[in-house]
């Protein structure tokens, strides 16, 4: 079923428009990829669904599990099983990750009628995938982000995804930062989310990230909208031939 | 700086959740203040000569300055001008005399106690917490007394120590901070009407927390209460204050003294709770927390550690210091002070090094929200005699909203050069952008308001004792709420 239906989506941040109409349909099980250069609107895109109130929506809708999206507050998003793994992950000094983590997934119990989860039943949950995600126990025990690497930082958003099972992941520039080794393990933390019952969205400016997480379809962003659709291989055509075709290719749809 | 975030937006009050007033007879003197004032009290409390001579002394003292004129003008307060003769200097709850258990308390003040969630009761007494409570002027219970007896502590009210220990009391009032001192603590010299009193023996270390709860309850009095804790060689005790106050429109004046003695290796520990009415969302009424504590570290490797939480009165005026007498003595300040709508704070430390190789710290916290001002002023004085004396000192300020201030006020005067000296600070704002993180992820945005905030204080929350972090805690949240919309 549809789970993610976003008609005609237009939306302005400072007075210029970003989104000039966005047209995108998510099914549970699938995982889609948006691409684009620099400046395209993905960014915009993947924070607008996350509920982020800095953006002005002028135009669209958004249907999540059929609900209105655009009048969801960003924590009633998240409740309902939305997640952005951030671009750029935000430093909380002073509190734990794990203090955090399990703070964060009792909300989301309370919001939906569950017992919350003390610290001993949480611990054996974050040990589980902080070994999937070949990530040290330590971690756990700093301040949110504080002092993490980069690549410490994207592992420690797919962790989250990891713990908080959401319905719907939103991956933005997760690869940005990335070598080689740690990219596989974010790669391989994200496939072993892949479920029938869950989406994936990945916002990616590079197809090496999708090399590892292999999408089903491939949308391309260019001045805010979509400038072409396919599959897999349209991430490969891309990386070869770069975003100037992707027009070109529209105009010769056209 | 562009407009604000709109998830950050003006304040809105919260309620004030221990804004009752209890409905008790009360036994008070006539408003004004004059010899007979002084007499009046003093004759209430049944006191020796020495204790009403040093009283009038301060009196007189108070008589000669300048009135309003003679108030420290220096803090980065603003007020209007205080009618000294249009307050009343005592107040005490009728009630009969001698109370043998706390079952002859007035069932009235014992719910007051029990809405404030005060460990009066017997089975709350497990929980380890001695309560000397003060309710305006007078102390009305001190549990634990056998037990404390037992150890050889001595903790008792002003004016029981007066009675029963003068030549403690006569030794020690004012060692610390004479009646000369500074405008309010010469008026408290001269007024104070009651307190907490604490002697510590030789080796002992105190078996339990002692707490004192302050409240003010009668309209248009002054609570002007006196501790006074003396810990002998190698004794340790630690203190806790909490005050909260009914709401009430008119401002109410607060003028406490706190001495702390500390012998050779002694420690004490001094930690506050502070929740005075804050005055509503518009800054009309409050308390004047105008209070002057100090601690003397009299004896060598002795150590005294404030730790304060400060989220009440509109306006706070104070600063916990330390005189490092005693050679290799230790100081420590810890303080968040946070304030918000149209509070104000001034407040900070002062750590004056004299012995040498005399150590100190302070670590502040300031959180500004709403109109709220938060200064932190403090200085750090090392003398001549004091050789490798060394300071640490952090202070950091936090931001919520944009019409709110943060002021920082440090003065280092160093006449040694052997001496330490380490100072860092930092001013942050809570962003729309770490809120909309942890929104992301589930949280309210006043839960997530209230985490960032603990995050930033946690280094202070670690040095009060477990129960009371947790409370703090809570307080933090509570009197932020509404502080982002």
């Amino acid at each position: 079923m549809s789970l993610l239906e976003i008609k005609d989506l237009k939306v302005r941040v400072d007075g210029r428009e970003i989104l000039k109409g966005i047209n995108l349909e998510i099914n549970t099980g699938e995982v889609h990829s948006i691409m684009g250069p620099n400046g395209s609107g993905k960014s915009t895109l993947a924070q607008v669904l996350a509920r982020r109130e800095t953006y002005e929506v002028t135009g669209g809708e958004v249907l999540f599990k059929g609900k209105n999206l655009l009048e969801l507050k960003a924590e009633d998003a998240a409740c309902e099983g939305l997640f952005l793994a951030f671009q750029y992950p935000v430093e909380i000094p002073g509190i734990s990750n794990a203090y955090f983590l399990r703070s964060a997934l009792n909300a989301i119990r309370k919001y939906r009628g569950e017992d919350e989860m003390n610290a001993m039943d949480f611990l054996p949950l974050m040990r589980e995938k902080l070994k999937l995600l070949d990530m040290n126990e330590t971690l756990m025990n700093r301040s949110v982000n504080e002092s993490f690497s980069g690549g410490e930082k994207k592992r420690n958003e797919i962790l989250q995804m990891a713990v908080l099972q959401p319905k719907l992941a939103i991956l933005d520039e997760t690869d940005s930062g990335l070598d080689i080794d740690a990219l596989r393990v974010v790669a391989q933390g994200v496939n072993a989310m892949r479920s029938p019952d869950r989406a994936i969205l990945v916002v990616t400016h590079y197809q090496r990230l999708l090399n590892y997480i292999v999408p089903d379809r491939v949308h391309v962003l260019v001045e805010g909208r979509f400038m072409r659709s396919g599959g897999p291989e349209l991430a490969l055509e891309l990386e070869e031939k770069g975003y100037a075709t992707a027009e070109t290719g529209r105009e010769r749809r056209v | 700086m562009g407009n604000p975030p709109a998830s950050i937006a003006p304040l809105v009050n919260q309620e004030y959740k221990w804004g009752f007033v209890t409905d008790i007879n009360e036994d008070r003197a006539p408003k004004g203040l004059n010899e007979g004032t002084i007499r009046f009290i003093s004759a209430k409390k049944n006191e020796p000569d020495f204790m009403l001579e040093w009283r009038l002394k301060a009196y007189r003292h108070w008589a000669s300055l300048q009135q309003s004129d003679a108030e420290p003008k220096w803090a980065n307060i603003k007020y209007g001008p205080i009618d000294y003769q249009n307050i009343s200097y005592y107040s005490a709850p009728k009630q009969k005399a001698n109370l043998k258990s706390l079952d002859e308390l007035d069932p009235e003040i014992r719910r007051t106690y029990e809405k404030l969630g005060i460990p009066l009761e017997e089975q709350k007494m497990l929980a380890g917490v001695a309560v000397d409570a003060v309710f305006d002027s007078v102390s009305v219970a001190t549990t634990f007394k056998a037990k404390l007896a037992e150890a050889g502590v001595i903790f008792c009210s002003f004016t029981e120590a007066v009675q029963k220990h003068p030549d403690l009391v006569k030794n020690y009032i004012g060692s610390v901070v004479p009646y000369t001192d500074n405008f309010f603590a010469t008026l408290n010299s001269a007024v104070f009407s009651d307190g907490s009193f604490v002697y510590v023996p030789k080796g002992v270390r105190c078996p339990m927390e002692l707490s004192t709860y302050f409240r003010i309850n009668a309209a248009e009095t002054g609570q002007f209460e006196r501790t006074l804790i003396v810990a002998d060689e190698g004794a340790y005790v630690s203190y806790l204050e909490g005050c909260t106050a009914p709401i009430r429109d008119e401002n109410q004046l607060h003028a406490a003294v706190v001495e702390l003695v500390a012998l050779d290796d002694a420690q004490i520990k001094y930690s506050t709770v502070q929740n005075w009415y804050p005055g509503d969302k518009n800054g009309k009424g409050g308390i004047y927390n105008f209070v002057t504590k100090r601690g003397k570290c009299l004896g060598k490797s002795s150590r005294i550690s404030w730790t304060q939480v400060e989220t009440g009165s509109a306006i706070t005026w104070k600063y916990p210091s330390c005189i490092l007498q005693g050679d290799d003595s230790i100081g420590e300040f810890y303080s968040v002070a946070l304030t918000n709508n149209y509070q104000q704070a001034d407040t900070g430390t002062k750590m004056i090094h004299l012995g040498k190789n005399t150590r100190s710290t302070i670590v502040s916290k300031g959180i500004s929200a709403g109109h709220g001002q938060n200064t932190y002023r403090g200085l750090v004085k090392i003398l001549k005699g004091a050789a490798g004396a060394r300071n640490y000192t952090q202070c950091d300020s936090l931001l919520i909203g944009n019409q709110c201030g943060a002021h920082t006020f440090p003065y280092i005067e160093v006449k040694n050069a052997t001496a330490r000296m380490e100072h860092e600070a930092s001013t942050s704002k809570i962003g729309e952008e770490q809120l909309f993180y942890l929104r992301q992820r589930g949280l309210k945005t006043e839960d997530a308001v209230s985490m960032i905030v603990n995050g930033f204080c946690k280094r202070v929350f670690r040095e009060l004792p477990m129960e009371f972090a947790v409370e703090a805690q809570k307080l933090l949240s509570v009197s932020l709420e509404g502080s982002v919309g």
